[in-house]
């Protein structure tokens, strides 16, 4: 009884303190996985899964789309780089802004429908964009990708800082999903975040207290397509190259499967979710090059069984023995 | 350009477009009784094709294959249906979606285990693979006549089937109110369960009578997947007219863009969608406002 207690009482404090908690955790985070790259992939998936949940779990909006979102980011982060200035904060600053931009235009077209339809229309326009970048070879490199992305230093104030080394690359990383945590946490909690979480709740009643709730969900569509966009500029730079794959309908899949695992409506769930996925993604991969049916498996399994995730899943077992327990 | 070779390139859009129209009925009677939108279905179409290689492989004939790859994938529907999908009823509607989206992984790397990641040759019998001449001008190749000549009977039967028998009936009503129809005594479980089989096995039929003309891989329905659910949405969800008009539709506008401009060819379909969108929103034949 005393080790559920402190089990019971862990959920509480991570549940309640979801940011302190996270900060806390990624600064060991490098140190405990097999290697450091592993890390700095499983915040990078974790950052658009993060920004996907926006949509998903806090709107109530299933998007299969948005592997545009992250593909527009990453491109336009390597473009900028590539062609137009060398420097990592207006290359990632541009990710993040096109991935917006990405989204305020096919969110214009899809907005309007709800539940399935919505799902469909997000993905058909994806598949619509993936199809233009895969034929506009000067732009994007088509087939082979988008390559040699040059590695540029971060400078502040004059002092430039090498972070091509896989544990300060992690921490460079770091400081931009911790920001968006900050901006994230700040969104949701204000006004507007209320206002998302009637819309997914109820989207009638929201619209009869006066919310002009189309605008309300295209606005969190537009926050959710630029973080998936800043995240998709981090993959570019981690990777030195985007592949015309990250545009493809499957990577929409993928986030959706790890927001999924993870569970929805909360920070920690997507870090769970691309962490387990990218985990499982390796260790199984080394063992057998169809490690994807594991994966299909699980995910089926969760959907069947496990509904809330595996982070939700964990809150509902430990308010459950605190009600049983009485 | 000739007009005659305009004629023939309408004439593969045609085909084309019935492999569409096949996969969108069998996507659209399952949403429109169920509200399930099958995700697995792009594989579903890659298993008929697999299951006519596996037929053909043993047995050589065409038209055992013919119609052994709609009865497995059939089949095979109906058992997911009721070990996976029945349980998700009544949760919310994005359950079956998720299901399906993770079920067509395993289907892939089942195939992937059992045949390799390679393209697999399907001839289609010797019987169907001359040209059809006709008025001495065009030779049309005679597998894709066969196409659109099933597709079109399949048509037929569909609706027979469901203007005709009681069964059709009870599934017509069940689309408008399912609620009213379980209050009536008819047991819409067992009828859920056998409209989900028969658009499994559409999907079969559709991956057999592909394999010929388009080559057999484990990723062929993944692309397929995504052009269906176009077709679909253009038509209206659940409506099997439009599934039919769109699919045509479809096939001929990437037929024709083929012809003229091939680097528009893959998108060509998406731009049609977002044309038919922004002046029907709910599609051509669809019903504003079912189950959003």
């Amino acid at each position: 009884m005393q080790k559920q207690g402190w089990w019971k009482q862990l959920v509480e404090i991570v549940s309640k303190h979801p940011l302190i908690f996270i900060f806390l955790f990624f600064l060991i985070f490098p140190f405990i996985v097999p290697y450091k790259a592993l890390a700095t992939q499983i915040i990078i998936w974790g950052l658009f899964a993060l920004g996907y949940n926006i949509c998903l779990g806090y709107t109530g909006m299933l998007s299969f789309g948005h592997a545009a979102y992250f593909g527009a980011g990453a491109y336009f982060t390597g473009i900028v780089l590539i062609r137009f200035w060398p420097n990592i904060w207006v290359g990632l600053l541009g990710g993040f802004l096109m991935g917006g931009v990405m989204a305020f235009i096919l969110g214009y077209l899809c907005i309007k429908r709800r539940g399935i339809y919505f799902a469909m229309l997000t993905l058909a326009f994806a598949q619509l964009v993936y199809f233009i970048a895969f034929q506009w070879v000067d732009l994007t490199g088509g087939d082979n990708g988008l390559r040699n992305i040059p590695a540029v230093s971060p400078s502040f104030f004059g002092y430039s800082l090498d972070i091509h080394q896989p544990l300060r690359f992690y921490f460079f990383v770091l400081f931009f999903v911790i920001l968006s945590l900050l901006a994230l946490n700040r969104i949701l909690q204000s006004p507007f975040g209320h206002v998302l979480q009637a819309v997914r709740e109820n989207d009638q009643r929201a619209k009869s207290c006066g919310y002009e709730t189309n605008n309300v969900r295209w606005l969190a569509f537009v926050i959710s397509g630029s973080i998936s966009g800043l995240a998709g500029g981090l993959y570019a730079l981690y990777l030195h190259f985007v592949g015309i794959e990250s545009m493809y309908w499957t990577t929409s899949g993928q986030v959706v499967m790890m927001t999924l695992l993870g569970g929805m409506g909360s920070f920690i769930g997507p870090f769970i979710g691309a962490g387990v996925f990218l985990y499982l993604e390796d260790v199984l991969s080394g063992l057998t090059s169809n490690w994807m049916i594991f994966l299909g498996a699980i995910f089926v399994l969760c959907v069947l069984f496990f509904p809330a995730g595996i982070w939700g899943t964990i809150k509902e077992l430990s308010t459950r023995r605190k009600n049983g327990g009485r | 350009m000739e007009w005659t070779a305009i004629v023939m390139q309408l004439f593969t859009g045609l085909s084309l477009g019935m492999l569409y129209v096949l996969l969108a009925l069998g996507l659209s009677i399952i949403f429109g009784l169920l509200t399930v939108v099958n995700f697995a279905h792009g594989a579903m179409y890659m298993w008929g094709a697999y299951a006519g290689v596996a037929t053909m492989a043993i047995t050589g004939n065409f038209w055992l294959a013919l119609i052994i790859a709609p009865l497995v994938v059939g089949g095979y529907g109906l058992i997911i249906e009721k070990t996976m999908i029945r349980p998700l009823y009544g949760r919310d509607i994005n359950y079956p979606l998720l299901l399906t989206f993770g079920l067509q992984f395993i289907m892939i790397e089942i195939i992937r285990i059992f045949w390799g990641t390679s393209d697999h040759p399907f001839q289609a019998p010797d019987s169907l693979n001359m040209p059809i001449e006709i008025l001495g001008i065009f030779a049309f190749p005679a597998y894709r006549v066969f196409i659109i000549v099933v597709t079109s009977a399949i048509c037929i039967a569909l609706w027979l089937f469901l203007e005709k028998t009681d069964l059709g009936l009870i599934i017509k009503a069940g689309t408008r109110d399912s609620l009213m129809v379980k209050a009536l005594g008819i047991d819409m479980g067992r009828i859920w369960w056998m409209v989900f089989g028969i658009g499994s096995a559409l999907a079969g039929l559709a991956g057999i009578l592909a394999a010929p003309i388009r080559s057999v891989f484990p990723e062929m329905g993944i692309a397929m997947l995504v052009e269906c659910f176009v077709v679909v949405v253009v038509g209206g969800m659940g409506s099997l007219q439009g599934a039919i008009l769109s699919g045509i539709i479809m096939g001929e506008a990437i037929a024709i863009t083929t012809l003229f401009y091939p680097q528009m060819a893959d998108i060509v379909i998406f731009l049609v969608m977002a044309i038919v969108l922004l002046i029907r929103p709910s599609g051509l034949f669809g019903k504003a406002g079912l189950l959003e």
